[in-house]
């Protein structure tokens, strides 16, 4: 645990020690604003629908960003070595590495509080503002997103090359977000499809965004973070 | 203290270590010798417990690297080849951070880091990113992370490759400080370097282990025969028949006349030396003497011969 906490406080300082994780929360903060407060002012609509369904494709490229060096560059300098050979577990660093970043993510979601802020300021006293989806949906943002840095880490570990990394991480993102989408169920035998759709990133999103939290959905993204944090352990331990 | 036992390594089709087999005891500062590509980094990388043998153990004290492994690296400090650190990252930062992997106690890890500056004479440039850092500097910061919890054994694989003939020095100096009270295995390809700091070295080649003894045990066996220098002035032939003669003389070649003083390179017989003999000749025939030495085998013969 102590050793957990060691890793997770230097990969969060890690993310701050480069330029690179200012230039993606900037990034992200302005992609997703400009592309929520667009149809903001021009509908007036005081949901935030749209932020919600954008942000898990806009995810999809922005985390194995975020998650593509933490292997792929211990590696590639050697430090994997120093790392590894301390007396700490393979899970204590994986646990560590994750962890450091799932809180990356939370101050990323944070800092878009903007939104449901502005909502809450400029919607009409007598219409008022329904909580549950915002609160709903920031929590399912939170597990989505934390799949898709298991993902992302696990991707990390396989390749030496961070942009390699980057793209693997993307493609399981993007294939586990897709397969519950209904365009491509269709062509499926109807056995398959709620095999497909439970395993679909997406759907479960959609169960937590309404507001309703499951514990299934709940258990759901669990299961898939411990998975890939898992096969992480076993390409590590593979590579002894 | 530290008994390898025959570790076999496979990559792929290439056997990197080949059954290879040794011990170090307490206080003994190992030099690891071998042409690159050896062995010799897996070998270290197996022994602190980052790779797993195919076949064969490792076995530190009571503990062995199958089971008992996160003990081991607890007794061991490691600079791996290269020195990799985090480049981003500041040095006390970075001391800091090793020290709490280490599992020192937060009261004492300033403390701690501190001593390493000292011992590790970083100075002035603790305040720099290691990115920033010279070669020189980076090695000391490397070691400064292998030394910081205080680790019985410690494994250096090339610890002065890439620096320059002063820094190699310090280095040099920093590890025969350390190694008074350490165990220590260091692998190089610089051989004055285990003349230098080392009481026992291992030559391996493909994977094998071609070589194990005391650094001067080593030499001597490479070398069936001696050779001897000696000048002698007097009477030319006097002194050629005369040394001739001598059982411990095998061939005798001049190399040198000046001024009727006569410089000979002899070839000794194995496990004899002449100059006693020489020197009771040359009182005898009331010749001058001059020179009388032996040329000392160097480690690079034994290395040459091993690793043809």
């Amino acid at each position: 645990m102590r050793n957990t906490i060691a890793i997770v406080k230097k990969e969060f300082r890690g993310y701050f020690s480069t330029p690179l994780a200012y230039v993606f929360l900037v990034a992200f903060l302005v992609i997703t604003q400009w592309l929520v407060l667009k149809g903001y002012f021009l509908r007036g609509q005081a949901d935030l629908r749209s932020f919600f369904s954008l942000i898990p494709i806009v995810f999809i490229l922005f985390i194995p960003a975020v998650t593509m060096r933490l292997w792929a560059e211990e590696r590639k300098q050697g430090t994997i070595e120093t790392l590894m050979t301390s007396p700490v577990r393979d899970g204590e660093v994986i646990v560590g590495k994750f962890v450091g970043g799932w809180i990356f993510l939370a101050l990323a979601l944070v800092l878009t509080f903007a939104l449901p802020i502005l909502a809450k300021v400029t919607v009409k006293p007598e219409i008022g503002i329904d909580r549950g989806p915002i609160i709903g949906g920031y929590i399912g943002l939170f597990l989505l997103g934390g799949a898709y840095l298991a993902i992302g880490l696990f991707a990390s570990s396989l390749l030496d090359s961070q942009i390699g990394a980057w793209i693997v991480g993307a493609s399981i993102c993007f294939l586990l977000y897709m397969i519950g989408d209904p365009f491509g169920l269709f062509s499926l035998p109807a056995s398959l499809v709620p095999l497909f759709q439970y395993l679909s990133l997406s759907r479960h999103f959609e169960n937590i965004g309404r507001g309703v939290i499951d514990f299934n959905d709940l258990l759901y993204y669990f299961s898939v973070i411990f998975f890939f944090l898992f096969m992480n352990a076993c390409v590590l331990k593979n590579r002894k | 203290m530290i008994k390898v036992e025959n570790l076999t390594k496979r990559f792929g089709e290439t056997v990197a270590v080949n059954d290879v087999s040794f011990e170090v005891s307490r206080g003994d500062i190992l030099g690891f010798l071998g042409p690159n590509g050896a062995g010799k980094t897996t070998t270290m990388k197996i022994i602190t417990c980052y790779m797993e043998p195919d076949r064969g153990d490792v076995k530190i004290g009571e503990l062995d690297i199958k089971n008992r492994s996160l003990e081991i690296r607890r007794m061991i400090g490691y600079l791996p080849e290269n020195t990799p650190l985090y480049m981003d990252m500041g040095v006390v930062d970075y001391l800091l951070f090793i020290s709490e992997l280490r599992n020192i106690p937060k009261g004492k890890r300033i403390k701690r880091v501190r001593e390493m500056v000292d011992v590790c004479k970083l100075g002035r440039e603790i305040k720099k990113n290691i990115g920033e850092l010279s070669k020189g500097y980076r090695q000391r910061v490397g070691l400064a992370q292998a030394l910081i919890h205080d680790p019985e054994i410690l494994v250096l694989d090339e610890p002065t490759s890439g620096l320059d003939p002063n820094q190699i020095m310090e280095i040099r100096d920093l590890i025969k400080n350390i190694g008074q009270e350490k165990t220590i295995i260091i692998s190089t390809h610089i051989l004055p370097e285990v003349t230098a700091t080392c009481n026992r070295a291992i030559i391996i080649h493909n994977g094998k282990l071609v070589a194990d003894g005391a650094t001067e045990e080593l030499i001597e066996r490479s070398r069936g025969r001696s050779i001897f220098y000696t000048q002698l002035k007097g009477h030319r032939e006097e002194i050629e028949n005369k040394l001739q003669e001598l059982i411990s003389v095998e061939n005798l070649k001049l190399v040198e006349e000046t001024d009727g003083s006569f410089r000979y390179e002899i070839l000794a017989p194995k496990a004899k030396n002449p100059s006693e003999d020489i020197f009771r000749l040359a009182v005898k025939n009331d010749w001058v003497l001059t020179e009388l030495s032996q040329e000392r085998a160097s480690l690079e013969d034994v290395f040459h011969e091993l690793t043809k």
